[in-house]
């Protein structure tokens, strides 16, 4: 194949994009600017935004709904209009499905002045979701274009593409902030209802090829084992050698039959507290709570 | 009752607060200053406000004086010799503090702390110099007690620079207000961060664009007051505003504004401005016999008039008959461009102007964003601020601050309100300074959602002391009955507030 071939069908590739935040102290060091991506495999219980978990069917039950009309179907799509839209999130509580409408399909030259604009005040971005590398091509032709302009790039992930068999992902990638969800195989499938095993072989891969930026892990209230056993398994695994931000559950935004199963609390601090303990003498030096 | 009786009746003043009510008062009787119908006219519709300075200017309004030379040879005048060590250094200000004068009576440039003393800071122990800034600091706190009162520090990083830093996150005081001087090719990181984290509790210090006002300005500028930009050894000789809001009211159009009113009421200020500025220099004593001026301290040709605005966000959603100000000034294209060109056309005409003296200045006045006083309400955003309950998101703000902040060479600036989080991010917010300062912002400050010590609007506060006038008790600090009004008529408190938006992050 011609390498023109090749490059014509880069320029088409496009993802979905659920927001775009220009200023966020939470999406890894310094101020980045995180992009969020529409769509992931997991369906975790404790997700506190699930809208972003699955791609909008255009059934228009929330065109009705939207009290700004903001909302239309066109050639049988639901379209948003950002300028009529007041983010009431009427359309989000309406659907039945975890899906947005308010996502814009973009390509990476679409993407690119977004980031250009923000470029001044921040030092680097942050891919983040849903599920970031279910876009892997677009990555791919992004990441060097981010790091032309002076930016670092990290992808936060929930570790299921094996990122050992997709190098090209990594060349432009400054680093992967990687969820470890549950290391019981059990737990992680009841948990997230996807299975644990590339999230655990990438845990190993990333850290080996010095791209694992940070690991992130949720403290449940009442699960003793499952969060001791997730702790440790990871504490020994990393070491001192990537930062251990250990999170409590947070019930806002989960779904209320989630919120059922899993609490309707904030995991308690001092309890979060003692797993940072367990990390540290377990050798995880850098491990904290958020 | 009289106005004097209502004064000294009034149980809330404190006495210092008392007698400067009475002074403004005995001068306020003079009218030997006359100025033209329309000037008057424009007063009393309040498009033209002369800040309460006073019928009779007996000393100019912003005095920043070379301390520096005080260090070299000492004061005849107050018996000061060239101090040899910090003890002495710290003696030495705190008396000559108190014979700088100023509108508000209280000093409103104290130095550059860290550059004045750091050579005596040097020469002691770390513990015992910090123990005597302690104490220096609590001087300034509890007798120039004044939110316009204001210290400098920086660009370089300093011992002095770092413990003034800690005891000013230590003491949570409102005075002095501090700016660091922020050059990042000549402040480092770490001392920037440490900056950053002080801000972050306790609203200073603010975050001066070094390169902008030493361009302006050469090396020797001050930063006064809330942000003004001087010249060091002169100062500012007065400071009125048009109330761009008000002054829009006759207008049928942009145009007809632009073209007939905009001038109208620019030509009435410059007289106000012309005025004072030769009363203050050709009459009074200041300028004649003050130590200050005979002594060196200060240079009448290194003074300026502050050519003051406010409301420009008001004045352009009114030309333009925006009634909402979400979808007006900062939020909208042609309003942010109607505001451009008043800008223009205000630098323009302005420095069209020959004014009396100013001849360091080639005998022109500099322009000023004034922030408002406590008394403005909701009709006039301080300068050209968006107005407060419309902001957008920081990146937009910021982006529309850095267009208008290069007009004002005497001082402008915005404030950011900080959620929680950031107390652990700082070094979140230190690119975000320095891309803005980079693409022409001038002044950054910022400050916790959860501080006691807060920014109003271009002074500190403590919400504490707020608190205290509300319950009709007294409070030290003169400035805290502006907060009080600012709070009241203008929600200045009720900023924005940059959260991390962490309800977007699927990953909890």
């Amino acid at each position: 194949m011609p390498w023109t071939a090749g490059y014509s069908a880069m320029k088409k590739i496009t993802a979905p994009i659920n927001r775009i935040i220009p200023f966020s102290n939470v999406d890894g060091p310094s101020n980045r600017t995180a992009i969020f991506f529409q769509g992931c495999q997991f369906n975790c219980r404790f997700c506190h935004n699930p809208e972003t978990i699955h791609m909008c069917v255009h059934c228009g039950e929330c065109v009705e709904i939207c009290p700004v009309k903001a909302l239309s179907i066109q050639d049988g799509r639901v379209v948003w209009n950002k300028e009529l839209c007041v983010n009431c999130d009427t359309c989000i509580r309406t659907c039945t499905r975890s899906a947005s409408p308010k996502v814009t399909e973009m390509t990476v030259d679409e993407l690119l002045p977004q980031i250009e604009r923000v470029r001044p005040y921040i030092q680097g971005i942050t891919l983040s979701g849903g599920e970031c590398t279910i876009y892997k091509d677009f990555i791919i032709e992004l990441f060097p274009r981010v790091k032309e302009m002076g930016l670092t790039t990290l992808l936060d992930s929930n570790g299921s593409l094996d990122f050992e068999k997709n190098p090209e992902i990594l060349e432009y990638c400054d680093g992967v902030m990687l969820d470890v969800k549950a290391a019981d195989k059990d737990f992680h499938e009841w948990l997230v209802r996807h299975s644990n095993e590339t999230v655990l072989r990438n845990l190993e891969y990333l850290l080996r090829a010095g791209k694992l930026y940070e690991v992130r892990t949720i403290i449940f209230p009442g699960r003793d084992k499952d969060n001791t056993d997730t702790v440790s398994y990871v504490s020994r695994i990393i070491q001192d050698r990537c930062i251990y931000k250990i999170i409590r559950y947070r019930q806002f935004g989960v779904r209320e039959e989630q919120q059922r199963i899993l609490g309707d609390d904030t995991t308690d601090e001092a309890y979060a507290k003692t797993f940072v303990e367990l990390a540290r003498s377990l050798g995880a030096a850098k491990a904290y709570l958020v | 009752m009289s106005d004097a009786l209502n004064i000294v009746k009034d149980t809330t003043l404190t006495y210092p607060q008392t007698l400067l009510a009475l002074a403004k008062l005995g001068e306020n009787t003079d009218h030997t200053i006359r100025f033209s119908d329309e000037y008057y006219t424009a007063k009393e519709e309040g498009a033209l406000c002369d800040l309460n300075e006073g019928n009779l200017p007996y000393r100019p309004r912003y005095i920043c004086p070379d301390y520096d030379l005080l260090f070299a040879k000492g004061c005849d005048f107050l018996g000061i010799e060239p101090p040899k060590d910090l003890l002495e250094a710290i003696n030495a200000l705190e008396i000559f503090y108190n014979h700088v004068p100023s509108i508000t009576c209280y000093p409103v440039y104290l130095g550059d702390l860290d550059h004045l003393l750091e050579p005596f800071v040097l020469k002691e122990d770390r513990a015992f110099a910090k123990k005597v800034l302690k104490l220096f600091l609590l001087h300034i706190d509890k007798v120039l007690t004044d939110s316009f009162v204001h210290a400098d520090i920086g660009p370089q990083d300093s011992v002095t620079g770092r413990i003034l830093l800690e005891l000013t996150e230590e003491m949570q005081l409102a005075i002095p207000n501090i700016t660091l001087k922020y050059d990042p090719e000549l402040t480092s990181d770490d001392f920037a961060l440490a900056c950053v984290r002080c801000m972050l509790k306790t609203a200073k210090p603010s975050f001066a664009n070094h390169r902008m006002f030493a361009k302006e300005w050469g090396e020797d500028y001050a930063i006064a007051s809330c942000y003004n930009g001087l010249k060091k050894a002169g100062g500012g000789f007065t400071l009125p505003r048009m109330r761009l809001y008000e002054c829009s009211l006759h207008a049928k159009d942009p145009e007809d504004f632009l073209n007939v009113w905009l001038p109208h009421y620019i030509d009435l200020q410059l007289e106000y401005m012309d005025k004072r500025v030769r009363f203050c220099v050709e009459e009074s004593n200041f300028f004649k016999s003050n130590f200050l001026v005979t002594e060196g301290f200060v240079k009448q040709e290194s003074f300026t008039g502050m050519f003051g605005l406010v409301g420009l966000a008001e004045c352009v959603n009114h030309l333009l008959n925006i009634k909402d100000n979400k979808k007006g000034f900062g939020m909208n294209k042609e309003a942010t461009a109607l505001g451009l060109r008043i800008m223009d056309a205000i630098d323009k005409r302005v420095a069209a102007h020959t004014a009396p003296y100013c001849d360091a200045f080639d005998h022109r006045y500099r322009l000023h964003a004034q922030v408002g006083i406590d008394t403005d309400g909701m009709d006039d955003s301080p300068g050209t601020r968006i107005p407060i309950f419309a902001e957008p998101t920081m990146l937009e703000q910021l982006e529309v601050n850095e267009q208008f902040h290069p007009y004002f060479p005497t001082g402008t600036g915005d404030i950011f309100k900080f959620e929680e989080t950031y107390e652990k991010t700082p070094e979140a917010i230190l690119p975000i300074i320095k891309g803005s300062l980079s693409r022409g912002l001038r002044y950054f400050s910022g400050y916790l959602e959860n501080c006691d010590v807060v920014r109003v609007t271009g002074y500190l506060v403590k919400k504490s002391e707020i608190e205290k006038l509300r319950q009709k008790k007294q409070s030290l600090n003169n400035v805290t009955i502006f907060g009080k009004g600012a709070q009241d008529g203008a929600h200045a408190l009720d900023r924005r507030i940059q959260r991390h938006e962490e309800d977007h992050s699927t990953h909890q």
